[in-house]
Order: C-alpha cells, then sequence, then structure tokens
C-alpha cells in the first residue's frame, strides 16, 4: 500500500475513540440532568465536578487527536 | 506551513544565548511567559496596593482567584495543605493567563508547548513525591499497596498502582497541552474556511468561530481549574494516606 494513503487510513482510524468520548460526556451531562431533576437543590454543589469530569473526558478525545497528529505528520 | 495550522506553534529565537552547547535563547515563549507574568503582578499588586474596605473592580477580581483557590486547597487537600497555597495560587493564575492571553489572534500560547506543561507538570509530581516521603518516611511506600484487597491479588494490583501513579505527570501536561495545541489548531482550519468560502458561503464558517472562541475561554479556564484540582487531589493523598 502506498504509505502516504496508510498513513491517512491510520490518522482517520484513530478518530474512532471519540465515539467513546461521545458517550462519556454524554453520561456525565445525562446523569447530572437526570439527578439535578430529582433533587434540585444540590444541584450547584456537584456541578463543579460535572466541569471536572468533562474536562476529564474531553482530554481522552484530545489524546486521540494528538495520536492522529503523531502519525500524520511525524511519522 | 507559512500559514498552516501549525504555523502559531513555531518558536522564533529573538536574542539567542547559548550557555554550555544548551540553547537558552529568549524566544516569543519567553516573550510571552514575561508578560503573562507582567500581567498578573499587576493585577495582584496594583490592585490590592489601596486596600478598600469596598473593593474596586480589579480588586475583588484578584480577592476572588485567591479564595477561589483557597476555599479549594482547604477543600481537597485540608488545613495542612494551606501551607503549600501560594505554590497552587501562582500555578492557577500562570496557567490561566497564559491561556486567555494566547486566545488574543496573533499571540502566542505557552502552554501550547508540551515542554511548558510537562515541566510544570513533573515540578508538581516530584514535590508532591518529596513531600509525601518527607512526611511518612518509608510508610510512604504504604500508598501504592491498596487496602481491603485479598492477598492473592497483591502482585497485580501493586504494579498497576504504581503504573497509575507514574504516568500523572504525564496526563496532566499532555491535558493541557493537547486542549490548547487542539482549540488553536482548530480555529485556524475554520478560519482557513471562510478565507476559501469567500464573501458568499465565508458568513457559516465565521459564526461557528465566534461559537468556537467562546468554548475557548470557558476551556481556558477549566484547563487551569483542573490542573490545580488535581494538583491539590494529588497533594492530599502525599498529605494524608489512605483517606
Amino acid at each position: 500500500m502506498d504509505p502516504a494513503a496508510a498513513k491517512l487510513i491510520g490518522a482517520g482510524l484513530a478518530t474512532i475513540s471519540l465515539a467513546g468520548v461521545g458517550v462519556g460526556i454524554g453520561q456525565i451531562f445525562g446523569s447530572f440532568v437526570q439527578g439535578a431533576l430529582r433533587n434540585p437543590a444540590a444541584a450547584p454543589r456537584v456541578f463543579g465536578n460535572v466541569l471536572l469530569g468533562f474536562a476529564l473526558t474531553e482530554a481522552v478525545a484530545l489524546y486521540a487527536l494528538v495520536i492522529a497528529f503523531l502519525i500524520l505528520f511525524v511519522f | 506551513m507559512e500559514h498552516g495550522p501549525f504555523h502559531q506553534f513555531i518558536i522564533q529565537r529573538y536574542v539567542p544565548i547559548q550557555i554550555g552547547g544548551v540553547d537558552a535563547s529568549y524566544t516569543n515563549a519567553s516573550l510571552w511567559m514575561t508578560i503573562v507574568l507582567l500581567a498578573i503582578m499587576a493585577l495582584m499588586v496594583l490592585s490590592v496596593r489601596g486596600g478598600a474596605l469596598v473593593p474596586s473592580r480589579m480588586q475583588s477580581m484578584a480577592e476572588m482567584a485567591y479564595e477561589f483557590i483557597a476555599n479549594m486547597v482547604r477543600d481537597n487537600a485540608g488545613q495542612e495543605g494551606m501551607k503549600y497555597f501560594p505554590f497552587v495560587l501562582s500555578l492557577f493564575l500562570f496557567i490561566l493567563f497564559c491561556n486567555l492571553l494566547g486566545l488574543i489572534p496573533y499571540s502566542f500560547t505557552p502552554t501550547s508547548q508540551i515542554v511548558v506543561t510537562l515541566a510544570m507538570a513533573l515540578v508538581v509530581f516530584i514535590g508532591v513525591t518529596i513531600i509525601g516521603f518527607a512526611r511518612h518516611g518509608l510508610h510512604f511506600l504504604s500508598f501504592f499497596v491498596p487496602q481491603g484487597v485479598p492477598v492473592l491479588l497483591l502482585p497485580l494490583l501493586v504494579p498497576i498502582e504504581i503504573f497509575s501513579y507514574v504516568f500523572r505527570p504525564i496526563s496532566l501536561s499532555v491535558r493541557l497541552f493537547a486542549n490548547m495545541l487542539a482549540g488553536h489548531t482548530t480555529l485556524v482550519i475554520f478560519a482557513g474556511f471562510v478565507v476559501s468560502l469567500g464573501v458568499l458561503g465565508g458568513w457559516l464558517p465565521l459564526t461557528f468561530i465566534g461559537a468556537l472562541y467562546c468554548l475557548e475561554v470557558l476551556i481556558a479556564f477549566l484547563q487551569a481549574y483542573v490542573f490545580t484540582i488535581l494538583t491539590c487531589l494529588y497533594l492530599n493523598d502525599a498529605l494524608h494516606l489512605h483517606h
């Protein structure tokens, strides 16, 4: 196979991990809304944790992005 | 590469300095770190100089940053953690200002360089490990042995604990670096769409850039917050074993 084509395919495959990140971020905010509707008084207290979880999950997507960049531009 | 999405991350030497074969040039990264330090000093020193009882806008911003981090350290690392509060506040302000000033067009983001973030993460990692050993002696090694686990599982779990501990500075630094890199690259790619679509179709990506920019401001704050809160959590691990 042409190495340039293999590189592009590899970078594309690296973005599959975004599926997991999508599930994760949906889970975080879905659970937050559910919990907030059950007990609205407690909602502001956990919002910091929600943002922390969001940032940590989003970082996983960016690890995939870094790997895609490494495949495209380093090798 | 001249106008590509990665052009903004290229380091330019302004004043070349060589110290014994080590390249210690004054670069655009150094310049922007100097600007960040001056901005932080302007905020923290000038605003509280008057020390009014009813604070001005600048003074209340400085006080809010102070209280925000003081509460974070107290909640996450306990009263003993307050000894390290000045370090945590400096770390938070430095990362926040690097991220925010990097969002100014044609500026440079020092936190988009893995060298900068890895250096900060290693300072946190080595410092926390030294604190742990200084406080608990060799007893700190029990941190790697999970409690309430069958002895049979320990040969499996202890290497995993050690691995996840050693991996901390890498995940801490790559998280910040990758967020900054990805955000700035996305902005430039969408700006390229505006140019290539022209006057008629360019409005759509332009509005999208506006929305992305707001997200980037949020992420600039959020990543500084995440970096500091994880520092507090690591500090808590070193100060109080198994809590």
